[in-house]
């Protein structure tokens, strides 16, 4: 199979969206003109023309809500956040239009709409430009939240969210866009809401998702030489959690680590810990860990950096936590 | 000859420091291709009277916020070189202990109340900074700096309206280089004299030549008068341009090499040069001596960087509550 970039199948998964569909357009800042400030959009102003890829001041708050205005009068935009850092700017016409428009019209208007661009660290950018708001979004009910670890599942995912009547978040990274993988040619969609198993495993359930769960790969492959058998399970939505794919596998193997970039407190970790106490408190052979960032912000410095996130270290010591070796 | 608008001291203190951020930001340039800056870096490359022909007016202990575009502001504002280097390697002894680095310089022994990487953001920290002075009883003021690209967010008229409702003592500059990333000023607005915006709350508003120090000196002279006077807000709309890209990762394909061209023949530095020779206020042996001493300045801020240390681990739980026995979650 052609193996292509992460930020490659993004693109082909709304080119083919918007191919396939007249209302759907491309909106965010540097999207056209600069071709994406990460590259994503590259090309899409000369397929498409200026209607439909869209160069938006500096103006998170006001091309947001215009993005709602939009899908409530029958487009279904494709919104771009430089980075979700900036979306703070424009999270009051994310949770009090978007995710609200439906209940509150008593089902008159519905919001098909996709916000989407990188979230949480990428480098040495310091606190502002470093957050994983991925469990904020998921917190909110009248929001999907998707959030792909390679360019498969991307491609796949943001196919079905740009054809989902419900608003969902969609949350990338800027150090997957260069990533390669195996991506078919032909047409293929992926459920939201379905995690998926990505290593089959015996002893310990490792469950993640997005960029991180490659500290859990790596982590894996050491833990196999000890001979530590993980299974991985990537959630690739977090709202909804599929919550029985979990579930299986801690009933086989009756531990479960949690590898999230957010903050600890109020984590999709924390929720996660509590279906699976509630559910499957008998198969659990030792309290659940998590591994998440450090509950600072997160500074400059690689010391500091390096302390904070989480990591296969960090992964391989609570592995063996659950363990008990 | 016209007479110089100055006096020699004051182009030749210009010259020197207008200099000395010029070859600061060309040092942090090639350091950052060299990876030991990491992170964004922002150059104030071509910018530089924007920030010259304002202290030249301000007092000491008068306020400055400004963005991310930040290793010239506090340096401008009395901090020393090394701690900007060194906060740009990412070191304890950097102004902000090497947490912030490019974008977050602080300091708030000069009274510089940072560098800020939500576009916009300063803007209202800005009007409050004042509003505290104005509270306090106290007639300092605040410049308060953003980017034209800044213009577009929404706290900009926020903050606008109120500081011109409760007469803050807050001067808001917009440093206008035309670009905020590849998006032209004209891509984004159909006002394009971005001081007219000031006009639609009857804030005192003025466009300013950038390139020229002298211009920047007196628009900003006519400001703090303004505003230190209990009057309000005011709003410069200084025009400049920057000579690099708008990041260290930015192609600039988004103009032509001509119109860099034309604007660094408009060099600001070059243009102080030229009245102190015109002046015969300065000769080679000066000019040499300057740039030497210069260069003494930068390659000593370099080496006090490379030979500080990293912030250590146990830096990750100080500095982020004010209680010292805060409960963190640690796992
Ligand atoms: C709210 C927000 N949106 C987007 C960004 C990404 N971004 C960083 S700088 C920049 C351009 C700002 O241009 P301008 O205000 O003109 O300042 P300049 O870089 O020219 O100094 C953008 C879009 C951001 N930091 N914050
Ligand atoms: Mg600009």
């Amino acid at each position: 199979m052609r193996s292509i970039q992460f930020r490659e199948a993004l693109r082909e998964a709304m080119q083919e969206e918007m191919r396939r569909d007249e209302t759907v357009f491309l909106m965010g800042e540097e999207v056209a003109e600069y071709d994406g400030a990460y590259k994503v959009s590259q090309g899409m102003l000369a397929e498409f023309g200026d209607k439909r890829v869209i160069d938006t001041p500096i103006a998170e708050l006001g091309f947001a809500g215009i993005g709602v205005g939009a899908a409530m009068n029958g487009l279904r935009p494709v919104i771009e956040f430089m980075t979700f850092n900036f979306s703070l700017v424009a999270i009051d016409q994310v949770i009090n239009s978007a995710a609200k428009m439906m209940s509150m019209s008593g089902g008159q208007f519905t919001v098909p709409i996709v916000f989407r661009g990188p979230t949480a660290s990428a480098g040495m950018l310091s606190s502002q430009h470093s957050q994983a708001f991925d469990n904020w979004y998921a917190n909110t009910p009248g929001l999907k939240v998707i959030v792909p670890s390679n360019p498969y599942d991307a491609k796949g995912l943001l196919k079905s969210a740009i054809r989902d009547n419900d608003p969902v978040i969609f949350m990338e990274s800027e150090q997957m866009y260069g990533e390669k993988g195996e991506v078919p040619e032909e047409e293929y969609l992926i459920p939201i809401g379905k995690a998926d198993v990505k290593r089959v495993g015996t002893d310990v359930t490792l469950v993640s998702f997005g960029k991180i769960i490659k500290t859990c790969f790596a982590a894996a492959e050491e833990l196999e030489k000890e001979g530590i058998s993980c299974e991985i399970i990537d959630l690739r939505t977090i709202r909804p959690i599929d919550y029985d794919t979990v579930l299986d596998s801690v009933r086989k193997t009756n531990r479960l680590v949690i590898v999230e970039e957010a903050w600890p407190l109020g984590s999709i970790a924390t929720e996660v810990t509590f279906k699976v106490q509630k559910d499957a408190f008998d198969y659990l052979d030792a309290p659940i860990l998590r591994v998440t960032s450090a509950d600072v912000p997160l500074p400059y410095a690689p010391t500091l950096i390096e302390a904070a996130l989480p990591n296969a270290n960090k992964v391989i010591a609570a592995v063996k936590q659950v363990m008990y070796k | 000859m016209a007479k110089a608008r100055f006096s020699k001291e004051q182009y030749l203190k210009w010259y020197e420091e207008m200099l000395l951020w010029r070859r600061f930001e060309e040092k942090a340039g090639q350091l950052y291709i060299q990876q030991r800056i990491r992170g964004f870096c922002h150059l104030y490359i071509g910018q530089e009277a924007v920030v010259a022909g304002a202290t030249s007016v301000i007092r000491h202990d008068d306020n400055m916020i400004s963005a991310y575009r930040d290793h010239v502001h506090p340096i401008a504002k009395g901090v020393h070189p090394n701690a900007i280097m060194a906060e740009l390697m990412a070191k304890i002894t950097g102004c902000s202990k090497g947490k912030g680095g490019s974008m977050h310089m602080f300091s708030a022994e000069h009274r510089f109340f940072g560098g800020h990487g939500i576009v916009g953001g300063q803007i209202p920290l800005g009007a409050g900074i004042a509003f505290a002075d104005k509270y306090n009883g106290s007639d300092r003021v605040t410049l308060c700096y953003m980017g034209d690209g800044a213009v577009r967010q929404g706290a900009l008229h926020e903050a606008f309206n109120m500081a011109m409702l409760w007469k803050l003592p807050v001067i808001f500059i917009i440093e206008n280089n035309n670009y905020a990333m590849g998006t032209s000023v004209e891509r984004t607005t159909n006002v394009l004299e971005l001081h007219k915006i000031g006009l639609s709350y009857e804030m005192p508003s003025k466009a300013v030549n950038g390139m020229s120090v002298e211009d920047v000196h007196d628009a900003t002279e006519w400001a703090v008068n303004h505003a230190r006077g209990g009057n309000g807000p005011v709003l410069l709309e200084v025009k400049t341009y920057r000579f690099r890209g708008h990041s260290m990762s930015d192609p600039g394909k988004y103009r032509t090499k001509e119109e860099v061209e034309e604007y660094k023949k408009q060099d600001p530095i070059e243009q102080v040069l030229n009245t102190l020779k015109k002046n015969k206020w300065i000769n080679d042996a000066e000019i040499d001596a300057i740039d030497e001493k210069i260069k003494a300045i930068v390659e000593e801020s370099v080496r006090f960087a490379e030979e500080s240390p990293y912030p250590d681990a146990s830096e990750l739980y100080k500095d982020v509550y004010v209680q010292d026995d805060y409960p963190y979650i640690i796992e």
